[in-house]
């Protein structure tokens, strides 16, 4: 019993990770249409980010948190500026196939600076340890990730349900043209969205640092598995995203503890399913974001 | 208040609308009347700058607006009233009223808007596609009120509505009117039409065939039904 609730612990830290990865995919997918497949590729860079500041400039990992994000927001604003949006109005073929390639480039890239065997991270020394959770003990920094992105999405969730800005990119997202001419800029959101959307990918990057292996493979393998998490949540629902996040996490996890030939392929069974059952998944509405 | 010359649209090789041209006096409502496929709601959505493939001009108050984008053409007055309606299905009532910018000095406050349409007090916190068609239609016209546009464009707000809510849309229109609010309207039904508006322009086949006043609505209402095919 404590083996399988350790189980669902892990899962929950994995879908930490799914959750965070899902919601940029989710927003970016809502407000531009467009399939972002360098999304795991900025994942890698988040982690990379939080080792090169600690092992070149010697800066720690909590200024990495707040740091390395914020660069890559405005990397991702400079992407979409100066490549995504000439594609837009074009085929999402297009799109699919310009953040394709720039996931090849970035992980090439670090494979060639940085060689396919994994960085080293410590932990924070603050989360070093672990904490006694009553059944079992569990790795403080884990518990940390698992809150840290509860508390994340959390907040995401307010911006977009209570607020002006949340409102806006609700309604640009569920209907570009019509905003539009309800005297709505909404071409301003889309640059600000997209890099959002990357800064929480990068985000994800720093938090797996110190507790997943740091090297240049480390997104792409990830990013199918996110796919199919936003396709079980809804695509650009929010809400599903995020959900789907934590379930798929969760249930990977317990899938591996029973069924370890299964672990997998689990979660595309399960995509299968939802996709038989509610082909809008299991949040989704029209396209669009929602809360 | 509004000059439309010699506008020609197109949807890929085919030409919906030749050579519009039409005016709308400040405080008029006018209405465009004709058959499924005219291409009226293509003439609404050239005037918003939601439709791109056109030439022509088009004039708000003596200012050219053909290159605005359709942002700046709301801010400018202009206040769209789609044929679905187009109410957000993530907004609840009362952010599918606030979403727009208030863009002139006659916006109506929300409490006037709740005051003029209370189902959509009680409704406030709904999901904006929970109201029934009629109660999103309002909410509709409800919007472009609140953002206090100078012009409403409104794509046959009383089609599919009972008898009883399209009395009560004319009579909204009625009270915009009053207000000195203008509005260019499509409308199917010429009866109603002949009771809220000014004018009348007949469209066919993308042209405009000919301009009436109520008096000659009245007169030859039989032939326009006929025409129309209802
Ligand atoms: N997206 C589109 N692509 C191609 N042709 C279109 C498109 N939308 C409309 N049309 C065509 O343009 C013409 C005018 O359409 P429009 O919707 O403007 O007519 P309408 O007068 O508003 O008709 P209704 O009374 O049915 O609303 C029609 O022949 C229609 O088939
Ligand atoms: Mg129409």
């Amino acid at each position: 019993m404590d083996g399988l609730l350790q189980q669902i612990f892990n899962g929950l830290v994995s879908g930490s990770f799914y959750a965070l990865l899902a919601l940029g995919l989710s927003v970016i997918f809502g407000m531009l249409g467009v399939v972002n497949f360098a999304h795991g590729a900025f994942y890698m860079l988040g982690a990379f980010g939080a080792f090169i500041l600690l092992d070149s400039f010697g800066l720690s990992w909590w200024l990495a948190l707040f740091v390395v994000p914020a660069v890559l927001g405005i990397v991702g604003m400079v992407l979409e500026r100066t490549l995504v949006h000439r594609l837009v109005a074009l085929d999402p073929l297009y799109n699919f196939l310009l953040t394709f390639g720039i996931a090849l480039i970035l992980q090439d890239l670090m494979r060639l600076r940085y060689g396919v065997q994994s960085q080293p991270f410590s932990r924070p020394e603050l989360l070093d340890g672990s904490l006694n959770l009553g059944l079992f003990s569990y790795p403080k920094y884990q518990v940390f990730v698992l809150l840290f992105s509860i508390v994340i999405s959390g907040l995401v969730w307010l911006v977009l349900t209570r607020t002006r800005v949340g409102m806006v990119v609700r309604a640009a997202t569920e209907r570009a043209d019509l905003s539009q001419a309800l005297g709505i800029n909404v071409g301003r959101w889309v640059t600000p969205v997209f890099g959002f959307g990357i800064a929480l990918a990068g985000l994800a990057g720093v938090l797996a640092a110190p507790m997943r292996a740091v090297n240049s493979s480390m997104g792409g393998d990830l990013i199918i598995v996110i796919f199919a998490v936003v396709v079980i949540g809804g695509l650009g629902s929010v809400f599903g995203s995020v959900t789907a996040g934590y379930v798929v996490g969760m249930l990977t996890a317990v899938g591996n503890f029973y069924l370890p030939a299964l672990s997998q392929s689990l979660v595309f069974i399960l995509m299968a399913l939802v996709l038989l059952l509610r082909p809008a998944g299991l949040f989704g509405r029209e396209e669009g974001v929602h809360a | 208040m509004l000059r439309v010359r010699g506008l020609t649209a197109t949807y890929g090789e085919a030409r919906v609308l030749q050579d519009v041209s039409l005016d709308v006096e400040s405080g008029q409502v006018v209405t465009l009347v004709g058959r499924n496929g005219a291409g009226k709601t293509t003439l609404l959505r050239c005037l918003m700058g939601l439709h791109r493939s056109m030439e022509g001009t088009i004039e708000l108050d003596d200012r050219d607006i053909t290159r605005l984008s359709p942002h700046q053409r709301c801010r400018a007055g202009l206040g769209y009233v789609p044929d679905d309606r187009g109410i957000y299905a993530s907004l609840n009532v009362e952010e599918n009223l606030t979403l727009p910018p208030t863009v002139g000095p006659d916006a109506w406050s929300l409490e006037q808007v709740y005051e003029a349409f209370p189902v959509l007090a009680d409704r406030r916190r709904q999901a904006g596609t929970h109201l029934s068609g009629g109660e999103q239609q309002m909410l509709s016209i409800a919007r472009v009120l609140r953002m206090g546009s100078r012009l409403l464009l409104c794509d046959e707000p009383t089609e599919g509505l009972s008898p009883l809510l399209v009395q009560q849309i004319g009579d909204i229109l009625r009270n915009v009117k009053a207000h000195g609010v203008t509005v260019l309207l499509i409308e199917q039904n010429v009866h109603f039409a002949s009771t809220v508006a000014d004018r009348h322009h007949l469209i066919a086949q993308g042209r405009l065939v000919e301009s009436l006043d109520n008096a000659e609505v009245k007169e030859r209402e039989h032939e326009l039904l006929e025409y129309l095919g209802i």
